[in-house]
């Protein structure tokens, strides 16, 4: 009986090493992005024509939203099953800090520009991280539906907050980050002193009162394709979202949508690669060499209106790959989109974001 | 189950075996049928054990361990005595009165070398910041300048950053030091360490935690009511009517409660939400009109309407099967020996329904209680439940694991408590779950 227990035991454990071991060789990549318009815009520009050079078959997960909670728990867990992560800069620098994703030397892994410039000076200053490779600048910013008002929408910030003059719901993303920023500009903060402001006490409590103001008027959405949803839909009227969500919603869906460029805030978001993949870092490298080249980052502009993360790319952005149009006036760091727009800045955000976000959860549930 | 099976298998052949005669029955090879049929017991117990270890073996792995691990991690503090062990044994001679001395700064400056190597620096950074925000910049801001400096370190850290000089930013090194810690269930009721030490109720902005867990409460004994007061009549109708109408009433029951919770909850949203058929239909019957749409979701009437819904069948079935073995003869006696209809039910028919009805409301309670996916979607933020902080502090970017599972750890206990209590005052052995 002991023995027949014993055998059972030893062939479980066996075939549990042998799955294990099947699922490490396999010539695949696991990249974790953010879904919607946003990750098919990848899925054209990298990963489809690598599948295609190499034959790896590319596994993608929408998992970008809770990245670093993931990264966290799988190298804790000392299970980690993504290769490549699409990471905010801000999480990244924190990942990074706690030893949770690889270093990464751009110039050694990464593709020079057309010109020979090394990566380390293509790519735009302040952008690259110790673990973190830019990929696009994008905006968030509120747009509206157009129907929704009978004359013109909404220009400036300080229009979001007057429920008069603008009725109907805002829709806006359940995180304090760019939220208490935009209140503080509402309430008369000029844009270069948000963070000062934001780091002290009464700052806090100012932007805290100011979205009291119109919390009646506020429903919260967390995934990225979800705001364009609720401004078709009617259940909002304003929305905070990502630049090229709406752009993808404008041109594909023909929504009757508007951006209100004004105070915008734009970051970077970009690839990471979380510890623990050590077997499968030749094909994680080779994956990173091909997609972060000059041609492909301008050609993920093709599909989706972010900006390309390196200078070199900048002058081939042309046109949508569908339909035709030109992508330049569409990119948030066009100069006319560009005039009030806010770095979101990932520093005071690793500091403050613990407290800020604790608050904000707790403000929310009340 | 299986012993008792295995037992009672082996009752009968001997118990005849005792009664055909005095003499001493034996087996073919000449061993006692005594001994033989016990050694084929104990053979029997074994195997059926061996059917059940593999469950066994799967609650161990996929429940019993993961529960032990989530409380052992919801009191563990790692970060400080493991990421900064120099700097945890120096500062254990610090009074707590001024900046430290010089061997703290050189304990500090050694364990970032290391940190900074091993990037785990930032972990301990993190711990820090998450009570004292800004910490994570003056000790990461600091570990980056230091091939630049050299000792006195006490001096040329805080040259480079005047944080080494607050006095509540080394309490807390100190006060963390502590490999385990009730700092977690501070928080998980709204309490925390003050800057001298002493626990006290976090600022109010803060508080979320303790008015949750009674939310949580309230809401899923609203929630139990109301599917009593649904559930009671559906289930007596159910268990008086016809066997042929009874039989269509119980697909009625039946078929939501095999449907997806999801599309269940989603249905809810079309029907409630604004531009939705319930508004709709107020619209147009003139109810409302159209800019004053009713907001019946994403709130708690939305939570409280859907679980309502999803939860019933869980308070129907126990109660039916329940009603289902009173005789109506009972009632026929009632009556006949002069009780109005009224006082035949209440004093006769209800006592004899309570087995069904507590089980309903156990299951429902603390099934209610726990719910997580139904109040993520139709909640909003004022519908939502405590488990759906455990989510969020488990998911954010600035998840707290440690929290989440001193959160799911307390509301563990208050279901067990709850369940004990409810023990105590119905006995579980009277229930009937159908």
């Amino acid at each position: 009986m002991r023995t027949t227990a014993k055998s059972v035991t030893l062939a479980m454990a066996a075939s549990v090493v042998a799955l294990a071991a099947a699922h490490a060789q396999d010539d695949s990549l696991t990249i974790v992005s953010w879904g919607g318009a946003y990750t098919e815009s990848q899925d054209k520009a990298y990963h489809q024509p690598y599948a295609e050079k190499t034959g790896t078959e590319i596994l993608q997960e929408d998992k970008s939203a809770q990245a670093l909670a993931g990264i966290r728990s799988q190298v804790e867990a000392g299970n980690v099953t993504w290769d490549v992560v699409d990471m905010l800069q801000a999480d990244a620098q924190r990942a990074c800090d706690e030893g949770l994703i690889m270093e990464i030397p751009h110039d050694e892994w990464l593709a020079e520009a057309p010109d020979g410039t090394p990566p380390s000076e293509d790519f735009i200053e302040g952008t690259l991280g110790d673990c973190f490779i830019p990929q696009i600048l994008y905006a968030t910013m509120f747009a509206y539906n157009t129907e929704a008002f009978d004359g013109e929408g909404p220009q400036t910030i300080a229009d979001i907050w007057d429920t008069e003059k603008f009725p109907g719901t805002r829709a806006l993303q359940n995180i304090p980050q760019k939220n208490l920023e935009w209140a503080l500009i509402a309430d008369g903060v000029s844009p270069d002193e948000v963070y000062d402001v934001l780091a002290t006490q009464e700052g806090q409590d100012r932007a805290f009162a100011k979205l009291d103001e119109i919390r009646d008027n506020i429903i919260w959405w967390s995934e990225g394709a979800q705001p364009p949803q609720m401004l078709a839909d009617g259940e909002a009227a304003i929305a905070t979202a990502y630049n090229g969500r709406i752009f993808n919603a404008q041109v594909n869906e023909d929504q009757p949508f508007e951006i209100m460029w004004d105070g915008q805030m734009f970051e970077v978001d970009g690839w990471v690669v979380p510890v623990g993949n050590d077997d499968e870092l030749e094909l994680i490298k080779d994956y990173l060499y091909f997609a972060t080249d000059t041609q492909r980052l301008a050609d993920q502009a093709k599909y989706i209106s972010y900006a390309p993360a390196r200078k070199s790319s900048v002058p081939k952005v042309g046109q949508h790959a569908e339909l035709g149009i030109d992508m330049k006036p569409h990119m948030p760091t066009q100069d006319e989109n560009f005039q009030n727009a806010v770095q979101f800045n990932t520093d005071f955000w690793a500091d403050y974001g613990d407290a800020l976000e604790e608050r904000f959860n707790a403000w929310l549930a009340q | 189950m299986s012993d008792s099976s295995a037992a009672s298998h082996g009752q009968s052949p001997s118990s005849t075996g005792s009664q055909s005669g005095t003499e001493q029955l034996t087996t073919a090879d000449g061993t006692p049928l005594r001994i033989s049929l016990r050694k084929a017991e104990a053979r029997a117990r074994r195997r059926a054990f061996f059917l059940v270890l593999p469950l066994l073996a799967f609650l161990l792995v996929t429940f019993a361990i993961p529960i032990v691990q989530m409380i052992s991690r919801s009191v563990r503090n790692p970060e400080v005595s493991e990421y900064l062990p120099n700097t945890a044994s120096a500062i254990q001679n610090w009074n707590g009165q001024e900046v430290p001395p010089e061997e703290v700064f050189a304990a500090m400056a050694a364990d970032m070398e290391v940190g900074m190597e091993n990037r785990t620096l930032g972990r301990a950074a993190a711990r820090i910041n998450r009570e004292i925000p800004g910490a994570r910049s003056t000790v990461l801001g600091t570990a980056r300048a230091l091939d630049e400096m050299s000792p006195p370190y006490k001096e040329a850290f805080i040259a480079d950053d005047d944080g080494w000089t607050n006095l509540e930013f080394w309490r807390l090194i100190k006060r963390e030091t502590r490999t385990i810690t009730p700092v977690y269930y501070l928080l998980a009721f709204d309490y925390e360490y003050s800057p001298s030490g002493e626990i006290v109720e976090r600022a109010e902005y803060y508080q979320v935690y303790r008015m949750l867990f009674l939310r949580t409460a309230w809401m899923s004994l609203l929630i139990t009511a109301l599917c009593i007061l649904l559930g009671y009549p559906v289930a007596h109708l159910l268990a008086t009517l016809p066997l042929k109408t009874s039989n269509l009433l119980m697909i009625l029951v039946l078929l939501p409660f095999w449907t997806s919770l999801l599309v269940r909850t989603s249905a809810w949203i079309v029907l409630l939400q604004q531009q939705g058929v319930v508004n709709d239909m107020l619209v147009w019957l003139g109810v409302i009109d159209t800019d004053n749409r009713v907001r019946m979701i994403y709130n708690q009437i939305g939570t409280i309407v859907a679980m309502t819904h999803i939860l019933l069948p869980f308070m129907i079935l126990p109660l039916y099967s329940v009603m289902k073995t009173i005789p109506p003869s009972y009632m026929r006696a009632a009556r006949s020996l002069g009780a109005t209809q009224l006082r035949a039910f209440v004093t006769v028919y209800m006592p004899l329904t309570i087995p069904g009805l507590a089980a309903g409301v156990l299951l429902v309670f603390i099934l209610a209680i726990g719910y997580y996916i139904t109040p993520a979607l139709v909640g909003g933020d004022t519908g939502i439940f405590i488990s759906n902080l455990i989510a969020q502090n488990m998911t954010g970017s600035t998840a707290q694991l440690r929290l989440a599972a001193a959160l799911a750890t307390i509301l563990l206990v208050a279901v067990l408590v709850l369940y004990w209590a409810f023990n105590k005052l119905v006995g579980v052995d009277r229930l009937k779950f159908g």
